[in-house]
C-alpha cells in the first residue's frame, strides 16, 4: 500500500515536470519607455490566455537595445524571440531576410485596421515585417496662457513664420521663460530627426534622384539658418545638448512656450502628476512654409520576430496579443484612455472614448499627414522622413548631427556646419558604393 | 614651531582630503539623494539638495516590477567566481616569475598587460561568435570566464609585485627544510602575502562587478547582472530619473559597503608592499 502511494505520488510529479516542461519561454527585448513598461505590467493577461507560454524579459537602453539586437540577428545567436525595433530598422532587416514575415497573424488580429501610414513604414515588398506597437508623429505643443499673454492666437496649421513670431514674442529670458525647445543633442535619431522635417518643410532633401547628397542647396541652408536663429533668439541655454527627455524636462517645468516634439510626449504634458502646466497645454500641426510638405515625422516602436527565433509560433502569439485591439481595450480598462498606446489602429481613434482624450484627435492627423515613401517637395530615391532609410543612415546622421550640435553652441557657423556635412555625407556615400 | 607648521600643514591636507574625497562621492551622493525624490522633484529647476518630501515610492516601485535578487545573485556568483578564479590562476604564474623569472619575464608582464590596451569592442564579435558555438551566451558560466580573462592581467601584476617584496631568502630557507613546491605556495608564500592577496582579490571583486561592457553584451534575461539591471531603467522617452537612481543605488550598496568595511585591506594593500 505504502509502496503504490509513492510509486502514484512519484508518477503524478513526473507528469507534472513534464507538463511545465512543454511550457515554451519566449525572450522579449524592450526599451524602458511609459507604454512597454504597462505591457510588461500586464504580462499576466498573456500568459493566463496561453499558459503553456513563458515570458522573460529584457529591457534594455534604446541604443544597446539596437547593438544587441543587431548583433544577434547578424550572428544567429538566437537570445530574443520578440524585439522591439523602429520603423527605420524594420524594412532594411526585412530586406536582408532577417525578420520573420507577419502576414499570418490570426483572423480576429484585422491587420487592415493598423494606420495605412503606419503599416507602410513597417512594411517590405508590401509584406508586414513588425507589428506597430505605438507610433507616433511629431507636432507643436505650446502654452496657451503664454500665447495669450503674447496677443497671438495660434492656428491648428501654422506656418514657420508664425512660430517663429510667436517663440520670440512669448521669450522672457529673465524670467527663464524660453519661446521654444527644440532638439539639440547630436544623433540620428535626436537633432537630425527634428533637423530632417524641418529641411523637408522647406524643400529640401538629402539626395536626389541619383544618390547626391544636397545639402550645399539653397533650401538646406535655409532651413538651417531658420533654425540656429530660432533657438539663439528663443531657445533655452544649453540647447545642443537637449534631446526629447531634457526638454520634456524644461517643458514640464513650464520654461517652454512651445515644444516640437514626438506626439507622444502629449501624454507626459498633460499629466499633472509630473506637470506643472497640465492644464495649460494646446496642440497644433506641425509647422510648414506653404510648399506643401509640413514638417512632420512618422515613427513606430514595433515588435518583430527575428528569423533565428526557435519560437516563431508563440512569438507571434505574443505579437497577436500585444499588438490587437483588445489589448487596447485591456489598457483602457486598467490605466484609463489616456494611457493607451496611441498611433497603431484606425479602431481607437473611432472610439468615442478615446476622442475625448485632448490630443488623440491631432495625434491622428499628425500622423495621417505623414507619408515616408514621398517625404519631400522634389522626389528623393528613398524612403523615410526624418531618416533616410538605408543602412548607412545611422553613421552619417550622427555624424552631420555632431556638425548642427555644435553649429547650435555657436561653435561654427551655418555655411561652416553645412559644407562639412556635405563632403562627409558625401564621402561617406561614395564609399559605401552610390 | 617646527611642530606648529606640521600641525598646520597637517589641517590643510585634511580639509583637502575631503574637499576632494567629497568632490568624488558627490555624483553618488546626488544619486541617493534623487532615488527618495518624486520624478518631479528629481527634475526640480533649481534642484532640490535636502528638502524635499522624502518618499520609498521609487524602490517599491524598482521591486514591483524587477526581480531584483535575481540579478544580485548574478552579480555576486560572476563577480565571485571571476576574482577567485583568476587568483588560483595567477598565483602560481606571479610566484614563478617573481622568483624564477626568465630572459622573457619582462616581455611576458608587459605582453599581458598590452592586451587591455585592446578596445574591447575589437574582439566582441569573435567571442560572440565563439560562445554561440559553445552555448555559453546568456550563462554565468560564459561571464565568469570572460570577467576573468579580462582582469587576469590585473590580477597577475598586482601578485607580481607583493611577491617580489618577499626577500627570496625565505623561500628558499622553507626548501632547506624540505618544502616542496606546494608547500612553499601554500604554508610560506601565501600566509605572507595575504594583505596583497587580499586587497587584489577586493579590487579585482569591484572591477567585476562594474563590468559593464560584456555584461550587457552577453546577457539576455538569465545571467543579466546589476550592470543591466541598471540599462534597463534608462528610457529614450519618458523621464524617470528617480527610478533610474533608485535602481543605481540598489546596484551600488552591496559593493559601496563591502569597500567601505574593507577600506582599511584596501588602501594597505595598495600603499604598502607585502612584508612591511
Amino acid at each position: 500500500m505504502h509502496l503504490r502511494t509513492v510509486l502514484c505520488t512519484a508518477s503524478a510529479l513526473a507528469f507534472v515536470a513534464a507538463a511545465a516542461n512543454a511550457q515554451t519561454t519566449i525572450t522579449i527585448a524592450t526599451v524602458n519607455n511609459g507604454d512597454m513598461i504597462r505591457m510588461q505590467g500586464l504580462t499576466d493577461d498573456f500568459t493566463s490566455k496561453h499558459p503553456d507560454i513563458a515570458v522573460e524579459w529584457v529591457t534594455l537602453e534604446e541604443n544597446v537595445l539596437r547593438q544587441r539586437v543587431t548583433q544577434d540577428i547578424a550572428t544567429g545567436g538566437g537570445q530574443f524571440d520578440v524585439m522591439t525595433i523602429g520603423m527605420y530598422e524594420t524594412p532594411i532587416w526585412a530586406k536582408n531576410g532577417w525578420l520573420v514575415p507577419l502576414d499570418d497573424l490570426g483572423e480576429d488580429y484585422d491587420a487592415e485596421d493598423i494606420l495605412p501610414a503606419m503599416r507602410a513604414g513597417l512594411s517590405h515588398d508590401g509584406t508586414l515585417y513588425a507589428a506597430p506597437f505605438y507610433g507616433e508623429s511629431s507636432m507643436v505643443m505650446y502654452r496657451t496662457d503664454l500665447m495669450e499673454a503674447a496677443g497671438l492666437e495660434m492656428p491648428e496649421a501654422p506656418t514657420w513664420e508664425f512660430i517663429g513670431e510667436a517663440a520670440r514674442a512669448m521669450t522672457d529670458k529673465d524670467n527663464e521663460i524660453y519661446g521654444i525647445c527644440l532638439r539639440g543633442k547630436a544623433g540620428w535619431g535626436e537633432n537630425m530627426a527634428f533637423i530632417t522635417t524641418v529641411a523637408n518643410s522647406f524643400g529640401a532633401r538629402w539626395f536626389d534622384e541619383d544618390w547626391k547628397p544636397q545639402l550645399d542647396t539653397p533650401a538646406w541652408k535655409e532651413a538651417v539658418t531658420f533654425y540656429n536663429d530660432l533657438l539663439a533668439d528663443a531657445g533655452p541655454p544649453g540647447a545642443s545638448t537637449n534631446g526629447f527627455n531634457e526638454n520634456l524636462a524644461l517643458f514640464q517645468q513650464g520654461k517652454c512656450g512651445m515644444w516640437i516634439d514626438a506626439t507622444v510626449a502629449a501624454s507626459f504634458v498633460t499629466n499633472p502628476n509630473d506637470s506643472t502646466v497640465a492644464d495649460k497645454v494646446g496642440f497644433a500641426l506641425a509647422p510648414d512654409t506653404g510648399k506643401g510638405k509640413r514638417a512632420n515625422w512618422l515613427w513606430a516602436w514595433a515588435l518583430a520576430v527575428p528569423a533565428g527565433s526557435d519560437a516563431t509560433d508563440e512569438a507571434k502569439a505574443f505579437i497577436e496579443w500585444a499588438t490587437s485591439k483588445d489589448y487596447l481595450a485591456l489598457v483602457a480598462e486598467n490605466e484609463g484612455w489616456a494611457n493607451v498606446p496611441p498611433g497603431s489602429r484606425t479602431s481607437l481613434y473611432e472610439n468615442p472614448e478615446y476622442q475625448k482624450v485632448p490630443f488623440a484627435a491631432m495625434t491622428l492627423q499628425s500622423i495621417n499627414a505623414a507619408d515616408p515613401s514621398n517625404p519631400t517637395v522634389d522626389p528623393v530615391p528613398y524612403v523615410g522622413i526624418q531618416y533616410v532609410a538605408i543602412p548607412e543612415w545611422a553613421g552619417i546622421g550622427t555624424s552631420a548631427g555632431q556638425e548642427f550640435s555644435a553649429m547650435v553652441a555657436g561653435q561654427q557657423s551655418v555655411d561652416e556646419a553645412l559644407e562639412k556635412a556635405q563632403s562627409l555625407v558625401a564621402e561617406e556615400m561614395e564609399a559605401a558604393g552610390y | 614651531m617646527a611642530r606648529a607648521v606640521t600641525q598646520k600643514r597637517k589641517m590643510i591636507n585634511t580639509a583637502l582630503a575631503w574637499t576632494i574625497g567629497l568632490l568624488i562621492f558627490f555624483p553618488i551622493l546626488w544619486t541617493i539623494l534623487t532615488s527618495f525624490k518624486t520624478e518631479a522633484t528629481a527634475i526640480a529647476d533649481p534642484p532640490v539638495f535636502l528638502f524635499f518630501d522624502w518618499t520609498l515610492e521609487n524602490y517599491s516601485v524598482v521591486q514591483e516590477r524587477s526581480n531584483y535578487m535575481q540579478f544580485l545573485w548574478n552579480s555576486i556568483i560572476i563577480a565571485g567566481g571571476s576574482t577567485i578564479l583568476g587568483v588560483i590562476i595567477a598565483v602560481p604564474a606571479a610566484w614563478s616569475m617573481a622568483f624564477v623569472p626568465s630572459r622573457r619575464t619582462k616581455d611576458i608582464l608587459l605582453w599581458m598587460l598590452s592586451t587591455k590596451m585592446l578596445p574591447a569592442v575589437g574582439v566582441l564579435y569573435p567571442i560572440y561568435l565563439l560562445f554561440i558555438e559553445l552555448g555559453l551566451l546568456d550563462t554565468r558560466v560564459g561571464l565568469t570566464v570572460v570577467l576573468m580573462l579580462i582582469n587576469l592581467p590585473i590580477i597577475v601584476w598586482m601578485l607580481y609585485t607583493y611577491f617580489r617584496e618577499i626577500p627570496g631568502e625565505i623561500l628558499e630557507a622553507a626548501r632547506m627544510d624540505g618544502a616542496g613546491l606546494r608547500e612553499e605556495i601554500l604554508y610560506v608564500l601565501t600566509p605572507m602575502a595575504v594583505p596583497g592577496i587580499a586587497s587584489t582579490l577586493l579590487l579585482n571583486f569591484i572591477l567585476a562587478w562594474n563590468e559593464a561592457f560584456w555584461t550587457l553584451n552577453l546577457t539576455a534575461a538569465k545571467a543579466a547582472p546589476l550592470t543591466a539591471f541598471i540599462a534597463s531603467y534608462s528610457s529614450p522617452e519618458g523621464l524617470f530619473y528617480a527610478k533610474l537612481s533608485a535602481a543605481s543605488t540598489m546596484a551600488i550598496a552591496p559593493i559601496l559597503i563591502l569597500g567601505w568595511f574593507s577600506q582599511k585591506q584596501l588602501v594597505r594593500g595598495l600603499t604598502f608592499g607585502a612584508v612591511k
